[in-house]
């Protein structure tokens, strides 16, 4: 880390660059001149940052919700009826490959530039891994599970929600995982090509307004969130599946 | 009559065109508060009885009755023990046992006093909060016992419930199951491939051949209870089911082995002959 801090530093102020392009991150080329620190903490301080990251979370989170339903229920489909499996389930492989920015111009003409295009390309961005990972972890249930909660007076939705559900729960987080990760990369490219507010917004502004240190500020700020939630949501529902179930710890 | 198979076929498909005749006639019928033990060797299609039974497969033809209906898929008036408890992971001990009881439309409150009720018959009662994967083999088994107890069925299907577990664990197990049975009157199929274990849980074993499946013969196992496996009945029906199952074992392992293979070879019978009288 700080080798990395340093030579860029060294980078910045070797003048090989403008500094435009590198700007330092802590000490500043040229007395009261930008550094990312301090654009990074005025951005925090003036909300204008806050108010971005705001703004996509919240599309994010929906785009994401709206993935994790749909992904759900494709997969609980593709594992119960063989027909589906061998019509959308071979769909989706294909659908799965292409990266969702792609749908871009096509949600442009569908729902026009805004808000609905960017939660289309996150949901389907996210939607199609949800739903490959959730279908293996439905298929892969083991009938001992399945056949003892039938002896014991389960069916149909109550065998859904009560086994096949819990039972596929480390699979269910994996997927949640890349699809939460694919569902980054969409809206930043949405929002970079067409989004008003959120932070790839901010990233096209600071683009045209060369200023750089804010671009990397909204790196620092994405990669904050991203640790963020790795640590204190995916990383602790794995643990405590894991304690639950006695794997691994 | 509590359990009545009548002429049970059942075949997989194998391969393509290939089918697997598996049970061929089978007719079986088990009285109300029987212990009855399935024995065969493995593959012999003991665990497809238990299954037919319990309607978790159907018969390619024929018939299974229990109670006088005819069975269509599972219902909790037959719970079956698995081998592997099959406990659920995700649920501790008492979410297990009150599992099927809930889906009685059960007060909660009033499941919980039957599954505690269940738990203590299997001396589990301070592990309620537990989960599976804290509890060894035989705690989970017991689990998996309370919570088929508990559905007071009709019918307890046990399909080779001990056979993972430890020898000592296993006896113990054994002496309470017949407690069990005693106290309470279930009608009771276990399915087993271990001799000393049918004979000395229950009142009839009945032997099956292999490929296909059939009931090869009937033992009644007139011995006193608690069994002791010294008593001499039971020695004396060890030796004579054993010598039957060696027949049917002797005929899995020439399908396998080829027609070469022999279970008791003969130094007699042998003996190379081909240079006999070289020496002369």
């Amino acid at each position: 880390m700080i080798v990395i801090v340093s030579t860029w530093e060294i980078i910045s102020k070797s003048n090989l660059f403008p500094t435009f392009m590198f700007p330092p991150l802590l000490i500043p080329n040229d007395p009261g001149g930008v550094t990312v620190l301090s654009t990074f903490v005025n951005g925090l301080i003036s909300g204008q940052i806050l108010e971005a990251t705001g703004v996509t979370l919240s599309r994010l989170l929906v785009g994401f919700a709206i993935a994790v339903v749909l992904g759900l229920t494709f997969g609980f489909l593709i594992s119960r009826y063989k027909w589906v499996d061998d019509t959308l389930g071979f769909f989706v492989t294909a659908l799965q490959s292409i990266p969702s920015i792609v749908w871009f111009p096509l949600a442009i003409v569908w729902f026009g530039l805004g808000n609905i295009s960017i939660l289309f390309i996150v949901a389907i961005g996210a939607t199609w891994t949800m739903t490959v990972n959730s279908s293996t972890g439905f298929k892969n249930v083991p009938s001992l599970y399945l056949n003892a909660a039938r002896t014991l007076g389960s069916s149909g939705f109550h065998l859904a929600r009560t086994v096949i559900l819990p039972a596929s729960v480390p699979h269910l987080i994996s997927g949640l995982r890349v699809a939460w990760a694919f569902a980054w990369r969409a809206i930043m490219a949405g929002e970079l090509l067409g989004g008003s507010g959120g932070l790839g917004y901010l990233l096209d502004m600071g683009r045209s307004l060369q200023s750089m240190d804010l671009v990397l500020s909204i790196m620092i700020v994405i990669g904050i969130i991203g640790t963020i939630m790795d640590n204190q949501v995916f990383r602790r529902m794995e643990r405590s599946v894991a304690r639950k179930w006695g794997m691994g710890a | 009559m509590k359990v009545n198979l009548e002429q049970v076929n059942k075949t997989f498909p194998k391969g393509k065109n290939d089918s697997l005749h598996v049970l061929q006639d089978i007719d079986l019928k088990i009285e109300a508060g029987e212990f009855v033990s399935l024995l065969g060797p493995s593959g012999c299609g003991k665990s497809t009885i238990l299954n037919l039974i319990a309607g978790l497969d159907h018969p390619t033809s024929g018939d299974v009755y229990v109670n006088g209906q005819k069975v269509k898929g599972p219902g909790t008036d037959r719970v079956v023990v698995f081998q592997q408890g099959g406990l659920f992971p995700w649920m501790n001990v008492l979410d297990n046992v009150t599992y099927g009881l809930l889906l009685k439309n059960m007060s909660k409150k009033e499941a919980q006093e039957k599954a505690m009720e269940g738990l203590r018959m299997v001396h589990l009662g301070n592990f309620t909060k537990s989960f599976p994967h804290e509890l060894s083999g035989g705690m989970k088994q017991r689990v998996a016992i309370a919570r088929s107890l508990v559905m007071d069925p009709d019918v307890l299907l046990m399909d080779e419930p001990f056979a993972a577990l430890d020898e000592q664990t296993r006896i113990i197990l054994h002496q309470e199951l017949q407690e069990i049975w005693e106290k309470t009157g279930k009608t009771i199929l276990f399915i087993t491939h271990n001799i000393r274990e049918a004979l000395t849980l229950s009142e009839r074993v009945l032997l099956m051949s292999t490929r296909p499946g059939a009931i090869k013969n009937s033992f009644t196992v007139q011995a006193s209870r608690p069994r002791d496996p010294s008593d001499s009945v039971l020695v004396q029906l060890e030796k004579r089911v054993m010598s039957e199952l060696e027949e049917e074992m002797e005929k899995v392992l020439k399908e396998e082995f080829g027609d070469g293979y022999r279970l008791k070879t003969s130094a007699v019978r042998d003996r190379n002959r081909e240079h006999m009288g070289d020496h002369i």
